[in-house]
Formats: structure tokens, C-alpha cells, sequence
């Protein structure tokens, strides 16, 4: 299995000018780490909200494509929000969930996905394409390919608990705001 | 007492360019939300810190966002608005119905009725009560600390003051 760090790192290479939001915890740290660039939003507190604000991004820009990095805790906490994209179904919104079962930020305490289909919800909810995936080529073609059909996508990569050395997210939440949104701008 | 029409007000809430409306219902609120509805402006959510945090996210997209709810759902947003929009720089209009006004609501209501404002003064985030007399003004108010602050901004609303489907 991989870790949250590889599956990340097969996502950005395959990434071009789309805009990130990135989940609170861990995701945002490694995030930063492998590839920092001006399209990636790092979320440092808000859990459970990522694809609300990746929702939020996607209805205001239907000509970009968004793309949610979200963690299986997150999910569970704002899982009403499956509905609202389920309903709404933005063709460029592609929620990609990296599933390592626990709450690996506090010290990994069993999250309840691992008895609870995270992509089952998903596809109750609506989404276009729900995918269930654990190594990197499987990844890699399932991402590609929702990049290039409407959405919305689910992607769920199952990967083990391994946690990057990775240092807190280093800009200042409201430089953060002012250089993603100069991001959007511009391309 | 006067009544604001609540086509009157949608329009003057698009005048001053907010773009993008979402929310959770209030029967205080179904007036403005059905104008809303209407006008095919209105994104409904199912809570209020999604609502926020989809406000938010239209905002990083440059839209200028609304986000209507009631009083008792400033308490499922507050974390979002605290931990996101407050440190990160991202405003929003906030349009809170006042259930539990002067202790006369059923008893849900009657806490969060009493406590608002002071809730509000301690998460510092700007407010004020909107009455037909002053809405001119409440409305400039309203865009002034948008742009100073860059921070949510909340508009009270009692009941009887905007026009509402059900009277």
C-alpha cells in the first residue's frame, strides 16, 4: 500500500494549472512539502470543510477544474456535503480522498472507514464517477482520466499510515487567500 | 412598522455586487430565499458551516458571496468562521434570522436569542440589527466593513421586517 505522501506525489505529477484545496492536518503539510505551488490552498483549521470550499470554488469558476485533496476524518465530519455535490454535480470538481482509516494527525485513532464504504456514499449521493484505488498506476489512470470527463469524480486511494516529516504550512492564512485567489486570476 | 419588500432588497443586495447566495431556510428568511430562488441565485446547503465554507470558496473564485441562516446555525458555523474566514481574510455577508427575540420564541430558540450579539462581539465579527427605517444606511455600513475588514459581516433580522411568504 502506498503512503498519503507517494499517492500525492502521483496526483502532482500528473496536475497542471487546476486549483487545490487541501484538508487541514497532515495533507496540507505534505502537500506543501512535495509540491508548493500557487494553485494549492492549505487548510490549517476548518476540518470537515474542504469540499465545501472546493464546492464553493467550483460553482463560482465552472471553466476551472478543481480538484479537493480530502482525508477519510474530514469526509466523515462534513458528510452532508456528499449530498450538496451529489445534487449539484459540478462537471469540474474532482474529490479525491486519500483513506488511511484513522485520524492520523492526533495519533491515529480508528476513523469508522474503514467499516464504512467512504466511494459507496459517494455514489448513493450522486457523484458521476466513484473509483476505489490502492497503487500508483491505478491512481494515476483513474485521476487522468477524471481530469479529462465531466465529473464529479470520487477518488478514494487507500493508503497506509505513514506520516511525512513535513513542517507546518509556513505562509500566513491571509497571504494564503491573497495568493491563490492572484492564482485564479490569472490563469 | 415598515416592511421591506424582499425583491426590494435582493436587488439592493446585487446593486452592491454580491453575486452568489447559498444558505440553510428560516421562515424569516423564505421571502428573501424565494426571490432568490426565482432568480436562479440561490445555492441551497444542507449546513451552515458548509454554507460558509462554500461561501468562502466562491469567494477564492472571486465572487462576492451571501450566506443566509438562522440563529441557531451560527452555531454549527462558528468553527469555520473562526478558524477559516476570520484568519484567513475571507468576508462574507452573513444574514441571521433572530429567532428567541426578547424571549418570545419556542424554547430552542430562547439561548441563542438572548446571547447573539454578545456571541458575536466575542468572535469579533461586525453586526447589525436590519430595520426598514435605517436600511440605507445598514446596507452602507454593511459594505464599508466588508471592504475595511475583510472579515464576515452579519446583518440581524427580526421577524416582520423583510416581507416573508408566511406572515
Amino acid at each position: 500500500m502506498q503512503s498519503r505522501a507517494q499517492a500525492m506525489q502521483a496526483l502532482f505529477d500528473i496536475l497542471g494549472d487546476q486549483s487545490v484545496i487541501i484538508c487541514n492536518g497532515f495533507p496540507s503539510r505534505e502537500a506543501q512539502k512535495i509540491k508548493d505551488r500557487d494553485g494549492n490552498f492549505y487548510m490549517i483549521g476548518s476540518m470537515g470543510v474542504a469540499a465545501s470550499i472546493g464546492l464553493g470554488l467550483a460553482l463560482a469558476q465552472p471553466d476551472r477544474q478543481v480538484v479537493v485533496f480530502d482525508g477519510d476524518g474530514n469526509v466523515l465530519m462534513g458528510m452532508g456535503t456528499l449530498a450538496t455535490v451529489g445534487a449539484l454535480r459540478p462537471k469540474n470538481l474532482t474529490h479525491v480522498v486519500f483513506d488511511n482509516e484513522v485520524y492520523g494527525t492526533t495519533g491515529n485513532q480508528p476513523s469508522y472507514s474503514r467499516v464504512v464504504r467512504l466511494d459507496q456514499v459517494a455514489k448513493a449521493a450522486g457523484y458521476a464517477t466513484v473509483e476505489r484505488v490502492w497503487e500508483r498506476e491505478d491512481i494515476m489512470y483513474e485521476f487522468k482520466h477524471m481530469l479529462a470527463n465531466d465529473g464529479p469524480h470520487f477518488l478514494l486511494i487507500k493508503v497506509n499510515e505513514q506520516i511525512e516529516d513535513a513542517d507546518r504550512v509556513a505562509l500566513d492564512p491571509a497571504d494564503m487567500t491573497k495568493r491563490f485567489r492572484a492564482a485564479v486570476e490569472q490563469t | 412598522m415598515a416592511v421591506i419588500d424582499s425583491d426590494d432588497f435582493v436587488k439592493a443586495l446585487q446593486d452592491m455586487g454580491f453575486d452568489f447566495f447559498t444558505g440553510v431556510p428560516d421562515t424569516i428568511l423564505g421571502g428573501i430565499i424565494e426571490v432568490l430562488s426565482d432568480r436562479r441565485l440561490y445555492t441551497p446547503s444542507v449546513r451552515e458551516d458548509e454554507a460558509v465554507a462554500m461561501a468562502a470558496g466562491a469567494f477564492l473564485g472571486g465572487k462576492i458571496p451571501v450566506v443566509l441562516m438562522q440563529n441557531s446555525g451560527l452555531g454549527n458555523a462558528l468553527n469555520v468562521l473562526m478558524s477559516l474566514h476570520l484568519i484567513y481574510r475571507i468576508p462574507c455577508l452573513l444574514i441571521i434570522s433572530w429567532r428567541g427575540f426578547e424571549g418570545k420564541d419556542a424554547p430552542e430558540h430562547l439561548v441563542m436569542g438572548q446571547t447573539m450579539p454578545q456571541l458575536m462581539d466575542t468572535i469579533r465579527i461586525p453586526h447589525r440589527t436590519l430595520a426598514a427605517e435605517t436600511l440605507a444606511e445598514d446596507l452602507r455600513w454593511t459594505a464599508q466593513t466588508f471592504m475595511d475588514q475583510r472579515i464576515p459581516v452579519a446583518l440581524f433580522l427580526k421577524k416582520g421586517v423583510v416581507k416573508a411568504i408566511q406572515p
